[in-house]
């Protein structure tokens, strides 16, 4: 019998093994395609010129303002006469939807997360705390299609901005879905503070406000900072409330209460209709290449922060 | 032990879905591409599959250039598509050795849609070029009232945004502050909602907007794009839809037989009175 149970561990360990190194393996392998499908843009010049040797998805052209009916201008009309690739469209959009999103999420899902840790009767933080992270739950088209009926109509009758589907209106739905991941982070690191730091603070005659932000805050920043971060990530990344709430126009303007148009959202419209390896793709596939790599990086800057926050405050337990 | 009939359950579970697929009998055509012909293309459908038991079509949007490049992909059997092929799509098919078939399945009138409490009733084509370049921003400018216009239009994988752009901007490239929307409905939708919005698509899905009359010239007469107006072709902006396939879905053996018939279908007596229900033209005259 004790055999055949070894034999049983044995066999399940492999299994298990396996799987986890199939997500691994997936993950490398999607990078490899991305790179392979993404690279000709730098070096395979039937991509980077047209038939007739004009340039037309060159960095230069890709990334610098281009001179359009007389004026400096930046335009993403992938599908016209004269192509034209202007990324910079696409990444200012991008980060305009993700500023407005984490400006509105951060200081609520920080507020929530200081509430919920420290002030909520038990009762209350039962129901507070799943409340929130089950907004992580809702599908994203479901928050884009709050955004498309409701917030707009709220946006251009109360704000009286016209047209209601912009930047802002996009940013605000977004930071519904990413006030739960700020949220749970801040929280779990408000959770695993000490409670020596906030004994001492009150035994030194400080009261709860000034425990709160003196102590508490400080010590748990790099927690808020990681939340934050991998918030941004979540939120740059997203496709579905982007592309039904932004009003999905290739405008490169300051202004946040314009239409915009996003990475994620642009692949996701044009992916379909377009001939596999030709200059289209390659972009689309540059794009989602800059994207995979900015959220990589973010993702690894929050998981590290974290980490070596949980080791420090371990280490004082 | 435990793992033994989990096991046992497991490899039954999956010899169950193998056999269930193996038994399929039915025949399934797979249909994508233009969204003007997305509701056309389901009413054909759905009658279609009640006449002809066992026989199922899947139908899906996403633009004609999502539909014709499938097609080249050999991902589906019919592409919908509301503009004519270009040549580089042609180019790809050949390179294939494939070749291309071409149906007229029915006549649109590409209106132009506005909210119903504009006051403007007709537009030239000069003046809807200078709309949609951004030349003129108000309303005044063309006799409205004095507010800012709101573009609305299509994605560029669309058919209705190539034809647009090459027939009424003649080429010159929209101006970047259209909103590109995903689907005719979705424009209407945002005209009926929007004071100062104007939109173009198939001359079907008019809910709720007003649909103004068009000339080429300032100085010609404007017409709506009524049946008879399209029929006769005094509507400028009269288009085709076409069904695109390849002689290799043809010839094919499973299934050439069935889309050969369904297509037959379609420009039947039949087919085509599902056209006028949906509210295009019929190539073929019905009674």
């Amino acid at each position: 019998m004790s055999s055949k149970r070894i034999l049983t561990d044995k066999i399940f360990e492999y299994l298990v093994t396996i799987i986890a190194l199939t997500a691994v393996i997936a993950v490398i392998l999607i990078f490899v395609f991305i790179v392979k499908e993404a690279f000709p843009i730098f070096f395979d010049n039937e991509i980077r010129y047209d038939g007739k040797g004009n340039e037309i998805a060159t960095m230069s052209k890709m990334f610098l303002p281009q001179v359009i009916d007389g004026q400096l201008d930046f335009r993403w009309q992938p599908t016209s006469d004269i192509p034209k690739f202007g990324l910079l469209v696409l990444i200012v959009g991008s980060i305009k939807v993700t500023f407005i999103s984490i400006i509105f999420a951060a200081p609520l899902a920080i507020s929530a997360a200081i509430y919920s840790s420290q002030f909520a009767g038990r009762v209350f933080k039962e129901i507070i705390k799943p409340a929130i992270e089950l907004l992580a739950g809702i599908p994203s088209v479901v928050l884009g299609f709050f955004a498309l009926i409701v917030l707009a109509n709220w946006v251009e009758k109360v704000l009286g901005v016209k047209p209601g589907l912009n930047t802002f209106t996009a940013g605000i739905a977004l930071g519904i879905a990413v006030i739960p991941i700020i949220f749970t982070i801040t929280e779990d690191s408000l959770s695993s503070v000490p409670k020596s730091y906030v004994e001492a603070s009150l035994a030194l005659g400080a009261n709860k406000n000034q425990t709160i932000w003196r102590v508490l805050i400080p010590a748990v920043s790099p927690g808020i900072f990681a939340g934050v971060v991998l918030g941004f990530g979540r939120a740059i990344g997203e496709t579905m409330i982007v592309l039904m709430a932004s009003g999905n126009a290739g405008i490169l303007s300051a202004d946040f209460f314009d239409p915009a148009k996003t990475m994620p959202s642009t692949i996701a419209v044009e992916m379909g209709e377009i001939a596999t390896g030709g200059t289209h793709y390659t972009v689309l596939f540059f794009i989602g290449f800059m994207l995979f790599t900015f959220t990589f990086i973010l993702n690894y800057i929050g998981d590290f922060v974290v980490h070596r926050f949980k080791k420090k405050l371990a280490g004082l337990r | 032990m435990r793992i033994k009939s989990f096991i046992m359950l497991l490899l039954l579970v999956t010899f169950s879905f193998i056999y269930c697929g193996g038994r399929k009998t039915s025949t399934n055509i797979s249909i994508s591409g233009s969204d003007t012909m997305l509701e056309l293309g389901k009413q054909w459908a759905l009658l279609y599959e009640k006449q002809h038991k066992g026989q199922t079509i899947q139908i899906n949007g996403g633009g004609s250039g999502v539909g014709i490049n499938a097609l080249i992909q050999g991902r589906i059997d019919l592409a919908n598509a509301s503009r004519e092929i270009k040549p580089e799509e042609i180019k790809r098919l050949e390179k294939k050795k494939w070749k291309l078939i071409t149906y007229k399945t029915a006549l649109d009138g590409l209106s132009i849609y506005i909210n119903e409490k504009n006051p403007i009733n007709e537009l030239s084509f000069e003046q809807l070029k200078r709309i949609y370049t951004g030349e003129i921003t108000n309303w005044k400018q063309i006799g409205g009232k004095d507010s800012k216009i709101i573009l609305y239009g299509r994605q560029n994988s669309s058919g209705t945004y190539a034809y647009f752009r090459d027939n009424v901007l003649l080429k010159k490239d929209y101006s970047p502050t259209v909103q590109e929307l995903s689907g005719t409905g979705s424009i209407v939708r945002k005209v009926a909602q929007d004071i100062d919005g104007i939109g173009y698509g198939g001359k079907a899905y008019t809910m709720g907007v007003k649909v103004v009359k068009v000339k080429v010239k300032d100085s010609d007469i404007a017409y709506a794009p009524t049946d008879e107006n399209v029929a006769s072709g005094k509507y400028p902006l009269t288009r085709d839809l076409y069904i695109y396939t390849t002689d290799k879905v043809l010839n094919g053996k499973k299934k050439g037989d069935a889309v050969e018939k369904y297509i037959q279908w379609i420009s039947s007596e039949e087919g085509q009175k599902i056209v006028k229900d949906v509210g295009y033209y019929p190539v073929k005259k019905t009674n």
